[in-house]
């Protein structure tokens, strides 16, 4: 399973990188979000992944009896995903705003930022 | 001690909120900081006289060896004096110099930064302590010269001087790095004893040269003589202060400083000899093809500084002592001269010395004061130049086979220099007044009273060198390595050889004075070797620099950012998959400690995959939108199965706001575009799986090592026992990572203020001007 | 899409949504749950809501400015983290326990306050994009 999850982060990472080299402004935020979810999922998969196992201590004991998966990578994506919500909605918005400005969504012509001062 | 150092420091600090303050009458209050300084540095000339050494040390970093230990010693008596003495002069001399100036605050602000680095500078007994003082004297001294911001050549030469100045300290630097290496100690009073060791180490000739590196570009050696012509730019108090009595004179200190040290080899005084010789001369040459005084005060001065070098490197006691009351000899005249200049400016509006005439009938104390500072740089006796020339030549006379070209050259520069001593403080004020600076009227007393104060105290000095003697020139004899010394400043010394060489000194100067005067024409003359001089090497080297940055910026910095993230990606793979497969032969993965695969599984990835090529391919951005969604709740299903509820409830509901979102806005969005050809395509989609490959194999390999659980295990033990929670990771969130927690939801909230103010306040604005 | 039995459903909803929310995040200490989601849960109830009936009785219903919500929740998870240096001098974030249990709670403590400013922010944060992002389109 870890071997298809891994191809999985791949593939999430080459489409991320894929659509960011593309030339349109909303694709770029979609390669954006893509490579996020990429990013996500290799700390989840890195941190070692187990079935029925939450980190969560059990009824009345006060510490764990068996195997449990590892809670710190899992603490890492959770802010990471809430972050990277603000981190889109941002470049949304920004996307909003330069394409009203620059009146173009092709990438390569805002290569000259001076120009729309 | 400590506080005398820092107090320049803390007097800036005080202008930058007091300054409005100090701008008008009370300027000249500000002088009463160097004063006070000059009256406690006084106060212990008796216990250095009697050869102690006071010191005070104070630990900063004892790890790296930085420790802020001062020690002072005649010579570092006689730089703090001159610092604070001149200083004093000088604060007060800008009051009415710089008068009602809007950024009069600001230039006391430098000041007094760069009196406190200088006093650090020769107090520091620790070599990198002294490298820190030496920088910030570089940076104060750039910040003085382009004080007048407004002007290109200002802002230019000071450019130029940070650049020679602070590449010298980036040798200073590697020299004591080098130096503290070979001794075991960055403390200068112990690398004294330590010299025998240090002379014969295998890095004894790099650490000589880098000194040296250091050493010639601060004090203006030749080649690098060429920014403090420049830095003349500066006002007027600025280049008596920094650019004739002390900065550049930090040089010549470190130079004495690393006498008893490094000095006494051939390398060390052949060397010094030669530049010292060379730059005397070649500087004292450029005096005679000058109009404006300043210049001419600048070659003088560079000339000195060549003549300081050059004794330096005869190294004997005779010498040595002839350095140090040369540097006070210099000191009180240079100033002088300097100051004039400054008033002349000030009142007449120009420098240029082939206009200048007569002015000793509108401002008699100054045209005295400049009479008195001429014949001091003449060496004419009962002056104290004329001690120091005389020791010159006797320095030069005991110097064996090479005794009589080093007078000849000790001679000439002596000749040069008194010309342009005369030049400066003599030609202004003799002659006809010129009809137009009939009005000119003599300055405020702060102006005049500083130069007149100089030039008495080089004639009161002349008379009973006693004065200087044993209080200053003897201490300064000792701390530079020669003990007990049996040479006595004496005015007279009876019909010898030297008086002879001074006699002739003066008479061929004289001659030289009425025979060749200062003229447009000869400056412009020596103006068609400008192709060929330092300054013009620098410069082209400056510009093609600059020629090839601006290549290499168009080349990657391109405004692109599909080539800033291609060429990124491209190196990532091309390096990181390098060092993967060259390490060893394949990729060990453990396939059986891996969990086995349900169909359930299979078909949550089948659907994920099948969701990213939708939403590679889409071609309306609704459907790219909605496979997203499906790609960010396949996540969520992932999350489910490997035990992570939190995860999968967060991405579960973040997924549906991002959906919420992009629907709100897809509107307003720009087309879907598809502009790249099939080309760039192939390429943009061969460099992203590579990349992706590499991410997998990457991720294959982590999988293969063994993982380190320490602190997850930790927060696991504790989360009950400590923190009271069951669920871990809300308890990492909350408990044990609470501050980063407090970090990331104040990220959040700068991200939605952004967003507000992106759409809000920006709208408003659009408004504001379609309705303008 | 505003069909009357999304308006009623949505009536109902938000109330329900919203007690759930708080649910989440007050169990968020013993079983999944917390601020985050629990403020993200909360601001979908309120999303819910607008897209049934207009931002602008979602607005009304809200009656301030959700971006107030903000600099609130930053302040209760601020002060929750320097009650123990004011309270009991000890270091930055330590927990402070009141001594007995509470139904659905459980413990009270300080961590439980520190979660409530999370949830107020994320809450915040996200009703100000969505409802700014939609209100300029």
């Amino acid at each position: 399973m870890e071997v298809l999850l891994a191809i999985m982060v791949g593939t999430l990472y080459a489409s991320g990188i894929y659509m960011i080299l593309r030339r349109s402004l909303v694709k770029l935020i979609i390669g954006i979000i893509l490579l996020g979810n990429g990013a996500n999922l290799l700390i989840f998969l890195l941190g070692r992944i187990a079935k029925g196992s939450p980190p969560i201590i059990p009824g009345d004991s006060k510490v764990f009896l068996e195997a449990y998966s590892d809670p710190l990578p899992q603490a890492l994506i959770l802010t990471a995903i809430v972050i990277s919500f603000g981190l889109q909605s941002f470049a949304i918005v920004l996307v909003k705003r330069a394409h009203k400005v620059v009146k173009t969504d092709d990438l390569d012509e805002m290569n000259a930022t001076d120009e729309y001062s | 001690m400590l506080s005398a150092i820092l107090l320049g420091f803390i007097f800036s600090i005080f202008l930058v909120f007091a300054g409005k303050y100090f701008k008008g009458k009370l300027a000249v209050l500000s002088s009463l900081v160097p004063l006070v300084l000059f009256l406690y540095f006084l106060s212990f000339i008796p216990q250095v006289a009697n050869g102690e050494v006071i010191r005070a040390n104070y630990e900063w970093v004892p790890s790296l060896g930085l420790n802020l230990d001062f020690a002072l010693d005649g010579l570092s008596l006689l730089f703090s004096l001159l610092i604070t003495g001149i200083g004093f002069l000088v604060f007060a001399y800008t009051a009415a110099y710089l008068k009602g100036h809007d950024y009069l605050d600001r230039f006391y602000g430098y000041l007094g930064m760069f009196m406190g680095a200088m006093l650090g500078l020769v107090l520091s007994d620790n070599l990198l302590s002294m490298f820190i003082f030496w920088e910030l004297t570089s940076i104060s001294s750039f910040f003085l010269i382009g004080f007048n911001n407004t002007s290109e050549a200002s802002r230019k030469s000071a450019v130029l001087a940070l650049a020679i100045t602070g590449s010298g300290g980036f040798l200073l630097l590697a020299g004591a790095l080098l130096l503290g290496g070979v001794a075991g100690t960055y403390s200068i009073s112990e690398m004294v004893g330590l010299s025998d060791s240090i002379v014969q180490s295998e890095s004894y000739l790099w650490i000589v040269l880098l000194i040296f590196g250091a050493a010639f570009t601060k004090s203006a050696q030749f080649p690098f003589h060429f920014w403090l012509p420049g830095a003349m730019k500066a006002p007027t108090p600025v280049s008596t202060y920094l650019h004739s009595a002390t900065m550049v004179k930090a040089g010549i200190y470190l130079l004495l400083r690393f006498t008893p040290v490094l000095g006494g080899e051939d390398i060390w005084n052949t060397t010094l000899i030669t530049v010292g010789g060379i730059t005397m001369f070649y500087a004292a040459v450029h005096t005679l093809f000058r109009t404006d005084l300043k210049g001419v005060l600048a070659y003088s001065t560079i000339a000195v500084l060549g003549l300081l070098v050059f004794l330096i490197g005869l190294g004997t006691e005779y010498a040595l002592t002839a350095a140090a009351v040369y540097i006070i000899v210099h000191a009180l005249y240079k100033a002088t001269l300097f100051l004039i200049t400054g008033i002349i400016d000030h009142e007449t509006g120009t420098r240029d010395v082939t206009r200048l005439a007569g002015l000793r009938k509108v401002m008699f104390p100054v045209a005295i004061a400049g009479f008195l500072a001429a014949l001091s740089s003449a060496g004419m006796p009962p002056f104290v130049g004329f001690i120091g020339k005389d020791l010159v030549y006797e320095s030069t006379l005991h110097m064996g086979s090479w005794a009589i070209v080093l007078t000849v050259l000790a001679i000439a520069t002596n000749i040069l220099v008194l010309y342009a001593g005369f030049v400066a403080g003599i030609k202004p004020f003799t002659g006809k007044l010129p009809e137009s600076f009939s009005k000119v009227h003599l300055p405020s007393f702060l102006m005049w009273l500083p130069p007149v104060i100089l030039a008495v105290l080089g004639l009161v000095v002349g008379i009973f060198p006693g004065l200087i003697d044993g209080p200053l020139v003897q201490p300064v004899v000792n701390a530079v390595g020669i003990d007990d010394s049996e040479l006595h400043l004496k005015l007279w010394h009876g019909f010898n050889t030297v008086l002879g060489l001074s006699a002739l000194t003066l008479g061929v100067g004289f001659l030289l004075y009425f025979l060749v005067k200062p003229s447009k024409a000869k400056e412009k003359g020596v103006a068609r070797f400008d192709f060929i001089a330092p300054l013009t090497l620098v410069n082209n080297f400056g510009n093609s620099f600059r020629t090839f940055s601006n290549w290499w910026t168009r080349i990657f910095q391109n405004g692109f950012l599909r080539n800033y993230v291609s060429t990124i990606i491209l190196f990532l793979v091309v390096l990181v998959g390098y060092s993967l497969f060259s390490d060893h032969d394949g990729i060990p993965i453990d396939f059986s400690s891996f969990s086995r695969m349900t169909y359930y599984e299979m078909i949550i990835m089948g659907i994920m995959f099948l969701a990213i090529l939708f939403v590679v391919g889409a071609r309306s951005r609704l459907t790219a939108v909605v496979a997203m969604g499906v790609v960010g709740y396949a996540i969520c299903l992932m999350f489910v199965i490997y035990s992570a509820p939190d995860l999968a409830m967060t991405q579960f509901s973040i997924d549906t706001l991002t959906v919420i979102l992009f629907v709100l806005v897809l509107s307003s969005l720009p087309k879907y575009l598809s502009i790249s050809d099939y080309k760039m395509k192939a390429i943009d989609g061969v460099l992203s799986v590579s990349f992706g490959i590499l991410i997998t194999l990457i991720a294959l390999e982590v999988l293969g090592e063994p993982v380190n659980k320490e602190v997850s295990n930790f927060y696991a033990d504790n989360a009950y026992v400590m923190a009271k929670g069951k669920n871990v990771v809300n308890v990492i969130l909350v408990d044990f990572r609470g501050v980063d927690t407090l970090m990331e939801i104040s990220v959040l909230t700068i991200a939605a203020i952004g967003v507000f103010s992106l759409l809000k306040l920006r709208l408003r604005r659009d408004d504001r001007e379609l309705k303008d | 899409m505003k069909t009357i039995i999304l308006r009623t459903a949505s009536n109902y909803m938000l109330p329900l949504l919203l007690v759930f929310s708080v649910f989440i995040l007050l169990r968020g200490h013993y079983l999944p749950g917390g601020g985050f989601v629990g403020g993200l849960i909360a601001s979908i109830a309120f999303v819910l809501h607008a897209f049934a009936n207009g931002l602008g009785d979602t607005r009304q219903l809200i009656r301030f400015h959700p971006g107030f919500l903000m600099p609130t929740g930053l302040t209760v998870s601020f002060l929750s983290g320097v009650s123990p240096i004011i309270f009991a001098g000890k270091p930055l974030m330590t927990g402070l326990w009141y001594p007995h249990h509470l139904p659905i709670v459980g413990n009270l403590g300080s961590a439980l306050f520190f979660d409530i400013g999370v949830y107020l922010v994320v809450l915040g944060v996200t009703l100000t994009i969505i409802f700014t992002i939609s209100e300029s389109v």
